[in-house]
């Protein structure tokens, strides 16, 4: 293993990610990181210069649709799974503070 | 002290296109529904659903990009920004980073300091979020996710400007082209244009630029420029007292008149941008480019210019008449109909313009019919109704777009023009009014007014004014 996680990284991907994880899952994650890093490093080691980075693995462009309304009222559907609901509204902690 | 600074200004202006359907779904844009009716699982980001990207947007922000001298980028692509926040349902916005639709453009400006083009730096493709009301009784903030997924490009200026004057300048002559494509309605106070405004000061002749700071989402271009006085104060005051100003998202309240930081949003500003895997690449072949180049309208500065050339309108004319797309469009429309240019804008810019002021509407909102005004224009040309009669009428052609010969038939508002019929009626007057006559023949020349009044007041307001003078002058 080349690649090292410090407890520092794992916090703030944590924070990031808006996880909390215990300690065991912790090094779980970092151990699964630092493997995914030494994978990386391994293509690295491929000589691409040269080469248009990817964009899409799919060789297909200019999938479009038109511009024409076909779905109807959606929101009986979109807050059914709302944890709380107010009138045609979704509830949550509030966003902001002064 | 003594220190000379100045500001340096760039904006990013978001414009919500005026598509029917959002950017990635085929769900209503309409403004103003129940709160989630507009959604569905691709804008409330369900997993497993799949965007698919509406021509219509790609081709709005082509045609912005192509007004502003921008480059086309022929080859674009999406990317995915991550944050968390409950007006994005996904965890994500799909925007545009690494390869913008547009870039390296530029609009010019004119400020009481003479022309200046302002750079565009890029225009992007991305969607909107969805609306959160704050409840601070309960300590609760509510979501409607309508607006979520509504189609948006972003126009990101160079940090070209100077003054708020400069600022204020740039995001008329931006809103004006956006109209004129019908690419937008521009309106800030429902949200469709929104601008953030990049702001810092250096000293005069400094070649670096200072730190700078962000005010989001400010609602008018008035506060914009209070916005940028208060922030330019603010960070001078800062820079003298021998402070750093720091790099931070502010907001502005309008109503105190000052800025503070925003904290709430995490901390971490680190978005983990990556490429968009729902969505394919944009190619877009030259021929595309050049179908919209030939089908762009003639934007506002072209059609000033064309008034004056072609219909031989003074500038000031022009400037007023093309200030708003609707009110260039009722011109042209009504003008063809009675090839009258200089009466049509005597109309809009006069009594159009009153009307509106007092009803408190936007030129937008008119809603007459040219051939309603060309009908009016043409009963006065012709003699058929005096001014008074014709402003009474037209306020009914504003109101509720009625039909002018009809209306003056059925009301018999015809003007009396009839020789015989209106010589009586002026005897009458004189026989009336022995003491204004008698003034009359004294020398006092005013008192003529009086009798034209009188004559006016016995037909109701219809006579011939022109003929009642001279039929006066002639019996007295």
């Amino acid at each position: 293993m080349a690649n090292v996680i410090s407890d520092e990284t794992m916090e703030y991907v944590g924070i990031l990610a808006k996880l909390e994880l215990s300690d065991e899952e912790r090094e779980a994650a970092k151990k699964d990181m630092e493997s995914m890093l030494d994978y990386i490093d391994k293509l690295n080691e491929l000589d691409t210069s040269g080469i248009e980075p990817m964009s899409h693995v799919f060789p297909v462009n200019n999938v479009f649709r038109e511009d024409v309304v076909e779905n109807g009222d959606g929101g009986e559907d979109t807050l059914a799974n709302a944890p709380e609901r107010r009138d045609r509204t979704f509830v949550v902690p509030k966003t902001v503070d002064q | 002290m003594g220190k000379q600074y100045e500001t340096v200004i760039g904006l990013e202006v978001h414009v919500e296109l005026a598509t029917k359907t959002k950017i990635f779904c085929s769900c209503s844009t309409a403004f103003g529904s129940a709160p989630n009716t507009h959604t569905c699982p691709v804008c409330t980001g369900m997993p497993g659903s799949l965007p698919v990207l509406n021509r219509q947007v790609v081709e709005y922000a082509m045609a912005v990009g192509l007004a502003m001298n921008c480059q086309i980028n022929q080859y674009s692509k999406f990317d995915r920004k991550n944050y968390f926040y409950p007006d994005n349902p996904q965890n994500y916005q799909i925007s545009q980073l690494y390869l913008p639709i547009c870039h390296d453009g530029g609009i010019e400006i004119e400020t009481e300091n003479g022309k200046k083009v302002i750079g565009i730096h890029e225009i992007h493709m991305e969607e909107d979020a969805g609306k959160l009301v704050h409840d601070d009784w309960e300590d609760v903030s509510l979501v409607d996710y309508n607006r979520s997924g509504v189609p948006l490009i972003e126009i990101v200026s160079e940090p070209d400007m100077r003054s708020a004057e400069e600022v204020i300048a740039y995001l008329d002559k931006l809103r004006m082209i956006v109209q004129y494509l019908g690419a937008s309605d521009c309106k800030m106070q429902e949200g469709s244009m929104r601008a953030d405004v990049n702001l810092s000061v250096r000293e005069v002749g400094a070649k670096e630029f200072g730190t700078r700071t962000e005010m989001k989402n400010i609602g008018s271009f008035k506060a914009i420029a209070r916005a940028i006085e208060a922030e330019t104060a603010r960070q001078i005051d800062l820079l003298e007292s021998g402070e750093q100003v720091v790099q931070e998202t502010r907001r502005w309240n309008d109503d105190q008149g000052y800025s503070y930081a925003m904290r709430s949003k995490e901390d971490a500003q680190d978005y983990r941008y990556f490429p968009e895997p729902d969505l394919v690449p944009i190619v877009i072949e030259d021929a595309w480019i050049e179908r919209l180049r030939a089908s762009q309208p003639e934007l506002r500065d072209a059609k000033r210019a064309r008034y004056v050339a072609e219909y031989g309108l003074p500038e000031y004319d022009a400037e007023i008449l093309t200030s708003a797309k609707k009110l260039a469009d009722v011109f042209e429309e009504t003008t063809g109909l009675c090839g009258n240019p200089k009466k049509v804008s005597n109309w809009l810019m006069v009594e159009t313009m009153r009307l509106l002021k007092e009803h408190e509407m936007d030129p937008e909102d008119l809603h007459f019919s040219p051939a309603n005004l060309a009908k009016l224009i043409r009963l006065t040309d012709e003699g058929t109704i005096n001014s008074s009669v014709a402003k009474e009428v037209f306020e009914l052609v504003f109101a509720e777009d009625i039909d002018p010969d009809r209306y003056v038939e059925e009301k018999g508002l015809k003007s009396v023009s009839d020789e015989g019929e209106l010589r009586a009626i002026v005897e009458r007057v004189l026989a009336d009014n022995p003491q204004s006559v008698e003034d009359y023949h004294n020398g006092k020349e005013k008192a003529i007014g009086f009798l034209v009044g009188q004559a006016m007041k016995a037909t109701k307001g219809k006579a011939n004014p022109g003929m009642v003078n001279q039929l006066l002058k002639e019996l007295l």
